[in-house]
């Protein structure tokens, strides 16, 4: 743990978030390339459903630079977008950032809740369906993380508001529900329809990883050795961890595309929802926004798995060292 | 116990009717073991031979739907077993807690028992020191796995210093290590639990020869030291011979023949194991021919009531086709299962391996007749070195370091090959000599230097490679002919020479419809030689091509390789860490050590005279060196 402190490590941290704002840069000149990449012209986009008078568009055009060269108004959309200002929302006409702030709460719940969810349930399954591999256990788990994998999330929401929302009543139809519990209890099923698939990929991807790691020497001569199943399993894990933190990082782009489904079928106010209305709408600087607030979220999530190598696995902290 | 023979009651282990079951049927077709303390029975058999299997049912470790029938008695020993507690003090920790029970495992239940076995009782240890350790836990940590309660850490250092490695190493991940530490790490780790027996796994074949000879020495000192029965599975009949007390040989899930090691590798009494001996390739002299075993291991369950070997045996009368032979006392404690245990020759001295050699019966796999062995006893072809023909290659100054890497790979290479000539580079892991093969067929760049075909340093070479692994060196999804009409495609050639290709490297032409699982080993690696003459190549660059091969293969692909010399013309740089087959295969030999070429000559006179300190140690670490004549 000492050489995480000081040395070449650092430096690697240094290197690895230097290339993420590259990237970040880089993206976000996609992103605003956007709003020239939309059909029709920009000041028309930006004027939205509004009555389109010469003044009207002379208008938009000052207020948003449109007579200045791409890479100067790039430039200034990203200096503020830096500062939280996205500019103003076209549909509703509030500044971006404050509206996208006050979505993030529910988003970030039904997410956060959700990748818990399939990973707390996915991995200790996919861990188990690899031990018992062959047997009825695995055949019964893989066969339902197949279906889970290829049931869209928001066809699964539905029957989930169905069964027992409408059926069954144990939890509420919509809503998003005051203080900590019952805020949990309203976002229990978008949580659950959004971690069904997620879990069902976990499962898959940890069995296929643990049942990788069994076939290996080095479990043959742990048991060869007199050491327990548990302890075998234990070395077995520690190995695995690696592919499985990889595809957990994967898996948080996949999150935010699901997200946008489930928040329209629950009707839930978050970011998914505004994406959605905004895309119908044509809100172009809303979904900038939210397209770079994904980008980082996204970014980031890559970056930390990388981390997570140095301390997960010591062949590449040694590599690291050594570059 | 139920029965109780002197000889039990003297053995560490005794195994009663031992059956492996696959799926697809009998894998280990009933078999009887014992291992007294301090003994050492060596199980010597090819690919196939179920040796392996053997041993994982012994250890309770067999795969997913196979499974074991039979009776495993481990009699109770004594703390005070003479010999276990002298030599060492504080060796194990459980001499001192008492008395080992009795245990007799029925070796068909699953499960359960084998926490018993495993570890205190038998250890097993495995050929890849590269693949059996955790890559992710550190040394110290893997070997205290096994120890329970205080003083682990003393323990681990305790057994690191047994196996000669400084206590710091328990710090250290495996990666950190070089094969042969890796090795002791493992053997460490083995030894944590005090097990009585060692199973070892063709425990050196992944080393170097001088690693393989330390081990094998560290082996043998625990041995003794711990008072500890050893079974050592391995296809090695030099690595027997200088190691075992008794050696069993197994072909085709069956025992065929076993004894003291003396009775059973001097004087077989199975034609089987007589022509395996034969197939060794010789380190002091070069044969015209390599004798051969004619054909290929039957699957053990597709062998029906007669003897397993009669297919390919010289000998067989209708007596071996009728009925299983079995075991047979030849003489005391030797016993063979053969009919006719009178007709196995001697194959030790080399006078008569020449002479089995140019049998005409010595034909080679399934009906392809090794035309060259009897008429031309072809003069290996002497290249009229600084005469008027212009050499084929000419390496001069190569130098090679790869990034992030302390020492060079290639330090100042110098090499020539005549055209027609036939030069073998032998050295250890890290030698630099497959980085040498790799920049001459370009598959590296070289950092400094000039490689040269023909006079030439630029332009067309005709040049191409046969890797060690024919398992990965083939597209698994195309079939043979497919991979072939590519390779002759990219070469120019018509797909309509598939056939003769395939005639060339000795396989039937219907072998093109065949995708590389259906082939043995030995016929895959004919199927990348075949690929790699395609292209009507100049130069064949052999880099470890037999490495992965048994023996009675490996002595067959050399045939083929000498035999394509003969007919082709084809100049061979044959890169290789086993000392015999260069001197089988090459006319000159190049000895590399650290990047250098520190000898080079004649084979002759560099594995018959070794001028070098380096050659000198390679050739004692052989196994039996001093017995091979």
């Amino acid at each position: 743990m000492k050489r995480l402190v000081t040395g070449p490590v650092p430096a690697f941290v240094l290197r690895r978030a230097g290339a993420t704002v590259l990237l970040l840069l880089a993206l976000s000149l996609l992103v605003f390339a956007l709003l020239y990449l939309a059909p029709g012209d920009v000041a028309r986009n930006l004027l939205g459903t509004r009555n389109v008078t010469p003044e009207a568009l002379a208008e938009i055009r000052a207020r948003h630079h449109l007579d200045e060269p791409f890479l100067q108004q790039y430039w200034r959309w990203l200096t503020h977008a830096v500062t939280g200002d996205f500019g103003t929302s076209i549909r509703t006409g509030r500044p971006i950032g404050p509206l996208m702030l006050e979505k993030t709460g529910i988003t970030a719940a039904t997410a956060g809740l959700a990748f818990l969810l399939s990973v707390l349930v996915g991995v200790p399954a996919g861990v188990l369906t690899a031990v018992r591999r062959g047997r009825w256990l695995d055949r019964v788990l893989v066969t339902a993380s197949v279906v889970g994998v290829s049931a869209p999330g928001f066809a699964v929401g539905l029957l989930l508001l169905y069964v027992f929302a409408l059926g069954l009543g144990w939890f509420p139809i919509y809503g998003t529900g005051e203080g900590f519990f019952d805020a949990l209890w309203h976002l229990a099923l978008p949580a659950v329809a959004l971690a069904l698939g997620l879990g069902a990929f976990v499962v898959k991807l940890t069995r296929a990883a643990v049942i990788r790691e069994l076939d290996q020497d080095y479990v043959t001569f742990a048991r060869g050795r007199g050491l327990s199943e548990a302890a075998t399993l234990r070395i077995v894990l520690r190995n695995a961890a690696i592919p499985i933190v990889t595809s957990l990082g994967l898996m948080v782009a996949y999150l935010f595309g699901g997200t946008v489904l489930i928040e329209v079928t629950f009707a839930l106010p978050g970011l998914g929802s505004l994406m959605e209305e905004s895309v119908l709408f044509k809100d172009i600087p809303v979904v900038q926004a939210l397209t770079l607030a994904v980008a980082l979220v996204v970014s980031a999530t890559a970056f930390l798995v990388d981390l997570s190598y140095l301390i997960i696995d010591p062949r590449v902290r040694a590599r690291t060292v050594r570059r | 116990m139920t029965t109780s023979t002197a000889a039990e009651r003297a053995s560490l282990l005794a195994v009663r009717d031992l059956r492996v079951m696959s799926a697809a049927g009998a894998v280990v077709a009933g078999l009887d073991l014992t291992v007294a303390p301090g003994e050492t029975v060596a199980i010597v058999g090819e690919s196939g031979s179920g040796k392996s299997m053997t041993v994982k049912a012994l250890t309770g470790l067999l795969p997913e739907g196979v499974h074991a029938t039979g009776r495993m008695d481990l009699p109770a020993r004594d703390p005070g077993h003479p010999g276990r507690s002298d030599g060492q003090d504080g060796l194990s920790s459980r001499n001192s807690t008492g008395r080992r029970p009795g245990l007799e495992i029925d070796l068909a239940a699953p499960g359960g028992a084998w926490r018993d076995v495993r570890g205190g009782r038998i250890a097993l240890l495995l050929q890849d020191p590269f693949t059996s350790l955790s890559p992710v836990h550190r040394c110290g940590e893997q070997i205290g796995w096994a120890i329970s309660g205080s003083g682990r850490d003393e323990r681990v250092a305790r057994l690191l210093a047994e196996v000669g490695l400084p206590a710091e190493v328990a710090g250290k991940y495996p990666f950190q290590l070089s094969g042969g530490m890796r090795q002791r790490v493992a053997i460490a780790a083995g030894l944590a639990a005090d097990p009585e027996l060692l199973i070892a796994d063709e425990p050196t074949t992944a080393l170097d020869v001088t690693t393989q000879h330390e081990v094998l020495e560290l082996i043998a000192r625990l041995q003794r030291e711990r008072d500890m029965g050893l079974i050592l599975i391995t296809h090695d009949l030099r690595l027997a011979r200088s190691r075992a007390d008794r050696v069993m040989v197994m072909y085709a899930g069956r025992l065929i023949e076993e004894g003291s090691t003396a009775r059973v590798l001097d004087a077989p009494a199975h034609p089987y194991t007589a022509r395996l001996a034969a197939c060794d390739p010789p380190l002091t002299h070069r044969l015209t021919v390599l004798p051969t075993i004619p054909g290929s291991v039957p699957r053990p369950w597709s062998v029906g009531a007669e003897c397993a070997f009669a297919e390919r045996c010289a000998f067989a009368i209708d007596a071996c086709r009728t009925a299983e032979p079995s075991l047979a006392e030849v003489a005391d404690g030797h016993r063979a299962a053969c009919v006719r245990p009178e007709t196995a020759v001697l194959p030790v001295p080399a006078a008569s391996a020449d002479a089995l050699a140019l049998r005409p019966e010595a034909t080679d796999e399934a009906g392809t007749p090794e035309k060259a062995a009897v008429p031309a006893a072809a003069p290996s072809v002497e290249p009229d070195r600084g005469a008027a023909s212009p050499l084929l290659l000419t390496v001069e100054g190569l130098a090679k370091r790869f990034p992030g890497s302390a020492v060079p790979a290639l330090d100042g290479v110098d090499l020539e090959i005549a055209p027609g000539e036939a030069v073998a580079v032998v050295g250890e892991s890290g030698s630099g000599k497959t980085t040498l093969a790799r920049c001459v067929v370009g598959l590296e760049r070289a950092d400094a230097g000039r490689i040269t075909f023909l006079g030439s340093a630029t332009g067309a070479r005709r040049v191409q490679i046969v890797f060690q692994d024919p398992y990965s060196a083939l597209n698994p999804g195309l079939t043979v002919g497919t991979s072939l009409a590519e390779a002759l495609r990219a070469a120019g050639r018509p797909k309509s020479e598939v056939g003769e290709l395939l005639e060339l490297v000795g396989l039937p032409a219907a072998y093109a419809r065949r995708r590389p699982r259906a082939l043995s080993g030995g016929e895959r690696q004919r199927v990348a030689i075949a690929r790699a003459l395609a292209p009507r190549a100049d130069l064949l660059v052999c880099d470890e091509s037999v490495s992965a091969l048994d023996v009675s293969v490996q002595a067959q692909v050399l045939n083929l390789l000498a035999d394509l010399r003969r007919r082709l013309g084809l100049t061979l740089l044959f890169i290789t860490h086993d000392l015999a087959v260069a001197r089988q295969i090459a006319d000159r030999v190049y000895v590399m050590h650290h990047g250098r070429v520190v000898e080079t000559g004649p084979v002759d006179s560099v594995l018959g005279a070794p001028a070098h300190e380096y050659t000198q140690r390679l050739l004692a670490s052989i196994p039996a060196a001093d017995q091979a004549d």
